[in-house]
């Protein structure tokens, strides 16, 4: 009986908070839109009995997705968007792991208390500061100026070179943290063996420290994946009007339009293109747990 | 023996591969290596024996390039090694953690120093086929370390150091995890590819059964300096302090003070009431100045009657530990000194005739034992 109850409180778990409303949401993209309140039909009535309303749903919404255009180029622009910045994101925090587990003991757990600081405040006053760094005459702007780098301002706040940047900054811990915890347990004595026999850093470095952080790398780069690729506060804030993410097509949909099935329906097939990712990321984790046994 | 002994640290002409001069290596303040001057010769194979924590490591690390020394000058074939990175030093070390790369497999491990040197693939294939089957892994060769033994994981780290044939090759507790036929037969691939090769070995063992079977010489180390270097034989025999007397091999100490009594003979009176006892020295020892005297329990001798020699004693049998192919006695003085004797069973059934609590003879010559200054 008790271990009955222990497997069950997950399962009910994720019954309450992802099967519930996702399948009240695939619901949604199965109806129509309609001037009602909730804005869309069918409602579901006892006294129609539920084969009536079952017979009211179909796909109209995921077929006029493929009829328009702007929804598969946001799809993909916001995949471009997401493994460029994923990308982006493994390039500045390796080196910053790579220091953090070099530096000496006593300094670690500040370091590591400065990559987690951030999230102390809120995300949302975080991002909108960018704009003051990255605006015309923003901080960056008079920096460069100051110092003669440049003679007329740049343009970043509003380019996709702004979402970027938000990007790497608001997800780096993520990136940093499993990095990190790779290279921290990595035994340094196999940097000296490679060493001994004929390494230089530089290959020691590939041969043996990379890719035995791997799983690090892996972890990070689908932590910043998943989020970054349905992002919508950052190019909302920080994107332009040429900045097209699925997430700013979907908050578009339900506030603007007011077009709940369509919006639900672009949700349904971002879950489902997220579900592959996820998957993978899970059987990286595995992989790892049972190697470490 | 008549044919040409090994022994180039007589040669005052032979030139040294490793030259250690006035080396000093501090951490922090703690000083792990004090003011160490020692040559190692070409082809040696020699032994580091000390306790645990007396530098033994740090000194191997000196030589493959990880630490440098911070006063004094190391030098490798007539060269100051000084800042000379490890990857181009000619050494080889095996980690006393075996420092096996978990990512790759067997194969790989032993082959991973020699793709860094550009060897053709085929080369390198046979080159590791040939490690594996010396250290007879070859049914291992695909897997990765932590799918293997630990035993097995000490062979692949070997093989790993063996396979590139460096000039100097370093060991670190090489046959530690190994059960004791596998490390016997291993010592003895070990001198044979020693012979074979050329290569000059640098060993720590914990194992002093292990110098003396596999080394040219042996050093005895303390608190970061050399206590005394020799061949295995020599630092048995003539150790030239207590310590080495009291580290190597089992011993008994006896105290007392030393008299001059003809050439290079002495007297040791060691107990009141007792004669005193006779040794002889080649170093001279000034009178009445306190020693100790090192006798191994395998010289002296244990009989019911007293016996015609140098030096006899009497005391009451306390103990007896039989280890199979020889017992050894401990035997308690009047003075209440406990002094140990080793005897063969040549018989099947240990000397029954002396058994606990009986009263003894034991005796041993004067040329049987050391004396030790203080
Ligand atoms: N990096 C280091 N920092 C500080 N102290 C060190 C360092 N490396 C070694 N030591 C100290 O130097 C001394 C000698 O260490 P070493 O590893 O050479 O001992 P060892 O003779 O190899 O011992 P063992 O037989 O246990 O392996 C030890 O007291 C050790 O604590
Ligand atoms: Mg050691």
């Amino acid at each position: 009986m008790r271990r009955w109850v222990l497997i069950a409180v997950p399962y009910l778990w994720l019954l309450a908070l992802f099967l519930v409303p996702f399948v009240i949401v695939f619901k949604i993209s199965l109806s129509d839109v309609a001037l009602a309140r909730p804005p869309y039909i069918p409602q579901f009535s006892w006294d129609d009995g539920i084969w009536a309303f079952l017979r009211e749903l179909d796909f109209e919404n995921y077929i006029f997705l493929t009829t328009d255009s702007l929804y598969w180029k946001a799809y993909l622009s916001s995949l471009k968007i997401a493994v460029f910045s994923t990308f982006l994101t493994l390039l500045v925090g390796y080196p910053i792991a790579y220091g953090m587990a070099r530096a000496p003991e006593e300094w670690r757990p500040t370091l590591m208390m400065l990559v987690i600081l951030p999230f102390w405040t809120s995300f949302l006053i975080r991002v909108y500061s960018w704009m003051g760094i990255l605006s015309q005459e923003g901080y960056l702007n008079q920096i460069l100026m100051w110092t003669g780098i440049i003679s007329t301002p740049l343009t970043i706040l509003n380019t996709n070179t702004a979402v970027y940047v938000g990007i790497v900054y608001t997800y780096l811990p993520f990136m940093i943290l499993p990095i990190y915890a790779a290279l921290d347990r990595l035994d340094g004595s196999l940097i000296e063996a490679a060493e001994d026999l004929g390494c230089s850093r530089f290959q020691a470095f590939w041969l043996v420290t990379f890719p035995l952080s791997r799983n690090g790398v892996i972890a990070g780069s689908f932590l910043v994946f998943i989020p970054a690729l349905g992002e919508f506060v950052i190019p909302s804030i920080l994107g332009g009007s040429k900045t097209l993410m699925i997430g700013k097509v979907l908050w578009e949909e339900f506030f603007s339009n007011r077009d709940w099935p369509v919006a639900s329906a672009v949700a349904v097939v971002l879950l489902l293109i997220l579900v592959v990712p996820i998957v993978l990321f899970q059987r990286n984790q595995q992989r790892q747990a049972e190697a470490e046994q | 023996m008549g044919q040409n002994v090994f022994a180039p640290w007589t040669d005052p002409a032979a030139e040294p591969l490793i030259r250690f001069q006035n080396v000093t290596k501090r951490f922090g303040s703690f000083v792990a290596i004090d003011d160490l001057t020692l040559d190692i010769y070409e082809q040696e194979f020699f032994a580091l024996l000390g306790p645990s924590g007396c530098g033994k490591t740090t000194l191997m690390r000196m030589l493959a390039g990880f630490e440098n020394a911070s006063e004094g000058r190391i030098e490798l074939a007539g060269q100051d090694i000084d800042g000379i990175p490890p990857n181009k030093r000619a050494v080889n070390m095996m980690f006393q953690s075996y420092a096996l790369f978990p990512h790759l497999s067997v194969w790989d491990n032993i082959a991973f120093g020699l793709r860094r040197d550009r060897m053709a693939k085929a080369e390198i294939d046979a080159r590791v086929d040939e490690m594996l089957k010396l250290t007879r892994l070859e049914s291992f060769a695909r897997r990765k370390p932590h799918q293997i033994s630990g035993g097995q994981r000490q062979r692949v780290a070997l093989a790993r150091s063996l396979a590139k044939a460096p000039k100097l090759l370093l060991l670190d507790e090489p046959l530690g995890a190994l059960d004791k036929k596998l490390r016997q037969e291993t010592q003895f691939e070990l001198m044979d590819i020693q012979e074979k090769t050329g290569t000059t070995f640098v060993i720590v063992t914990h194992d002093q059964e292990e110098a003396m079977t596999v080394a040219s010489r042996v050093a005895v180390m303390d608190h970061g300096r050399i206590i005394q270097v020799a061949t295995p034989e020599e630092i048995y025999e003539g150790p030239n302090s207590v310590y080495v007397a009291d580290f190597i091999g089992d011993v008994n100490l006896i105290e007392g003070r030393a008299t001059a009594s003809g050439e290079d003979g002495y007297s040791i009176e060691w107990a009141a009431g007792q004669p005193p006892l006779s040794a002889q020295s080649k170093r001279p020892f000034t009178d009445a100045q306190r020693c100790h005297l090192a006798v191994r329990p395998e010289k002296v001798a244990i009989s019911h009657d007293r016996p015609e020699a140098d030096n006899a004693v009497e005391g009451r049998v306390l103990d007896i530990a039989y280890l199979g192919n020889i017992s050894t006695y401990h035997v308690e003085l009047p003075s209440g000194l406990v002094i140990k004797a080793q005897a063969a069973n040549t018989r099947r059934i240990a000397r029954r005739d002396i058994t606990w609590e009986d009263t003894v003879w034991l005796s041993w010559s004067a040329s049987a034992a050391v004396m030790l200054a203080d």
